[in-house]
């Protein structure tokens, strides 16, 4: 109950923001760090709880991307049909990615992900109809009412998709799904001896988390008016959906929010002030210090200290 | 009554070319407590790694309760009632020990979250892991472990358990502890395979003993009889 009533107040207090006079730059800022929330904890579905560390993080947000650019030119389909549908294609992909992939395990499964991440950048890059190498142009629709202008309804839009992505990663990991995702993280021939369809599993998690990252990047050409393959499939996505997750913790779903926040308004900030390059370092520096220093993320360390204060 | 519970036919399992298995057939009738002997690398654990569902058989075929399950998951034949506990404890370490107990109840007992957590402090209590129930599994000590690794299997509510070395490094007392625990769980009626190198657990616990060497099976008796065999002798002492 007392989540329910947090994550409305998330939301009522992102509608506020995007009728209140704000300067604009927050809302574009904001849409990146709300993404990079939504790419955190659905990356955690599969490698935080199961343990299976997916590379491949890019190729689920590009195709989402490019089946909302898609429906847009084709049928001037609208936003939220633009988003249902790469969510789809997004969990097709996890589930035919999931099937031939997930029997393998540790390092062998992690590089299969990277592969997927360069034949769907290979596929776009050879596409006309989306734009291929040079990429597409996107005319924006009119603005809906309330909103000003289409950032500020954009960033109400990923509020409700952080929001949605949350919960249900919330409720994978109190269920018994979440605990038979564990069982196979600590042993995944123990958990099959104990009943865990493990495979199964493991691909419903696959398909939840490669749906959530699609319709995370449904969004991003509307966001850009413009959509092009080398970045849309940009590895960095991987190492910023893992980065969050490893340093806010992947024990909680609230640990990629932690993780995605602090990486994501770091990164705004540093590219502003110093530049966009250094930022790539700054993911860098902080992955090293935490995987070293505090393996279990910002939630270990807190769990630390509140169990020495209360002592 | 009359049928088996576990009837395997000329199993055979090779890796590569090495034949770790050669035809065994094995019978066990319902309630029996079996043990399963046989020098290192006789085959013993991929024998049960095949009946369990962890490995596939080349050749042959596993019976359980009338059927065929050879070719089944090993999370299916789990719902079937067939558990095991490993050799090499395999804990889910970032569990409690109530925690690791629900992962079978609510895989294979169905049951809700509640019931599962109360019917894991029940078989933890049975087991005598009461005061740890809430401690980390990966904080156990080496007993508690293969307790722990019995509970688990336990709380499968199996028909047939296979206990893979249970007591590996123990203690005598600790020996008697677990020795005690099977015991117990045999006279609800599963029956029991017991895979050890203590030998006098083995005698003592066991009704039948099959002694594994080199893939096959060379002798088959009560446990008097296996160990005066002269081939029992030889392929644990060498000729």
């Amino acid at each position: 109950m007392k989540y329910w009533i947090g994550a409305a107040l998330v939301l009522i207090v992102a509608v506020a923001l995007a009728l209140a006079p704000v300067n604009e730059y927050f809302f574009f800022a904001g849409y990146v760090v709300l993404t990079a929330v939504v790419l955190a904890t659905a990356w955690n579905i599969l490698g935080g709880y199961a343990g299976y560390v997916n590379f491949g993080t890019p190729a689920f947000f590009g195709i989402g991307a490019y089946t909302g650019v898609l429906l847009f030119k084709w049928m001037a389909a609208p936003l939220a049909l633009q988003i249902a549908a790469g969510a789809f294609m997004g969990g097709l992909l996890g589930f035919g990615v999931g099937m031939l992939t997930l029997r393998l395990r540790g390092i062998f499964f992690a590089i299969a992900t990277v592969a997927v991440v360069f034949i769907m950048e290979t596929l776009m890059t050879n596409w006309r109809y989306v734009g291929g190498a040079t990429g597409l142009q996107v005319l924006r629709p009119p603005v809906m009412v309330p909103f000003e202008t289409y950032t500020r309804m954009l960033f109400v839009v990923m509020a409700m998709m952080a929001i949605a992505a949350v919960s249900l990663a919330r409720y994978i990991q109190v269920s018994w799904v979440g605990r038979g995702l564990r069982a196979i993280r600590d042993s995944e021939e123990a958990a099959e001896c104990s009943g865990v369809p493990t495979l199964k599993l493991k691909l419903f998690a696959c398909v939840v988390s490669g749906g959530l990252m699609a319709a995370a990047g449904a969004p991003m050409p509307m966001y850009l008016s413009f959509i092009e393959p080398a970045s849309t499939f940009n590895l960095s996505y991987t190492v910023s959906a893992l980065g969050s997750a490893i340093i806010g913790g992947m024990s909680h779903w609230i640990g990629p929010i932690i993780g995605a926040i602090l990486l994501g308004a770091l990164q705004q900030i540093v590219t502003v002030t110093i530049s966009g390059e250094v930022n790539v370092l700054v993911i860098g520096v902080l992955l090293v210090l935490f995987v070293v220093l505090a393996p279990e993320g910002i939630l270990g360390l807190f769990k630390r200290w509140a169990r020495t204060s209360s002592k | 009554m009359g049928q088996n519970v576990l009837e395997v036919k000329a199993l055979s399992k090779h890796f590569g070319g090495f034949t770790a298995l050669s035809e065994v057939s094995l019978a066990l009738a319902p309630g029996e407590r079996f043990g399963l002997i046989g020098p290192n690398g006789s085959g013993k654990t991929t024998l049960i790694n095949c009946v369990s569902g962890s490995l596939l058989n080349d050749s042959g075929a596993i019976v359980f309760n009338g059927e065929d399950i050879s070719r089944l998951p090993a999370y299916q034949r789990t719902r079937r009632g067939i558990a095991r506990s490993f050799q090499i404890p395999r804990p889910f370490k970032d569990m409690s020990v109530l925690e690791n107990l629900m992962v079978p109840l609510q895989y294979v007992g169905h049951l809700k979250e509640a019931d599962a957590r109360e019917q894991a402090r029940a078989i933890a209590a049975q087991m005598g892991l009461s005061d740890k129930a809430e401690v980390l599994s990966s904080r156990l000590s080496q007993v508690e472990l293969r307790k722990l690794e019995l509970a688990r299997a336990m709380a499968a509510r199996p028909k047939l358990l296979i206990s893979d070395e249970a007591m590996a490094g123990l203690s005598g007392s600790e020996v008697d502890e677990v020795l005690a625990i099977l015991f117990k769980l045999n006279e609800t009626g599963i029956t029991i395979i017991m895979i050890e190198h203590i030998m006098q657990a083995v005698m003592r616990f066991s009704q039948r003993v099959v002694c594994l060497d080199a893939g096959k099976i060379i002798c088959e008796g009560t446990p008097q009889s296996i160990v005066q065999n002269p081939e029992v002798q030889k392929a644990y002492l060498g000729a």
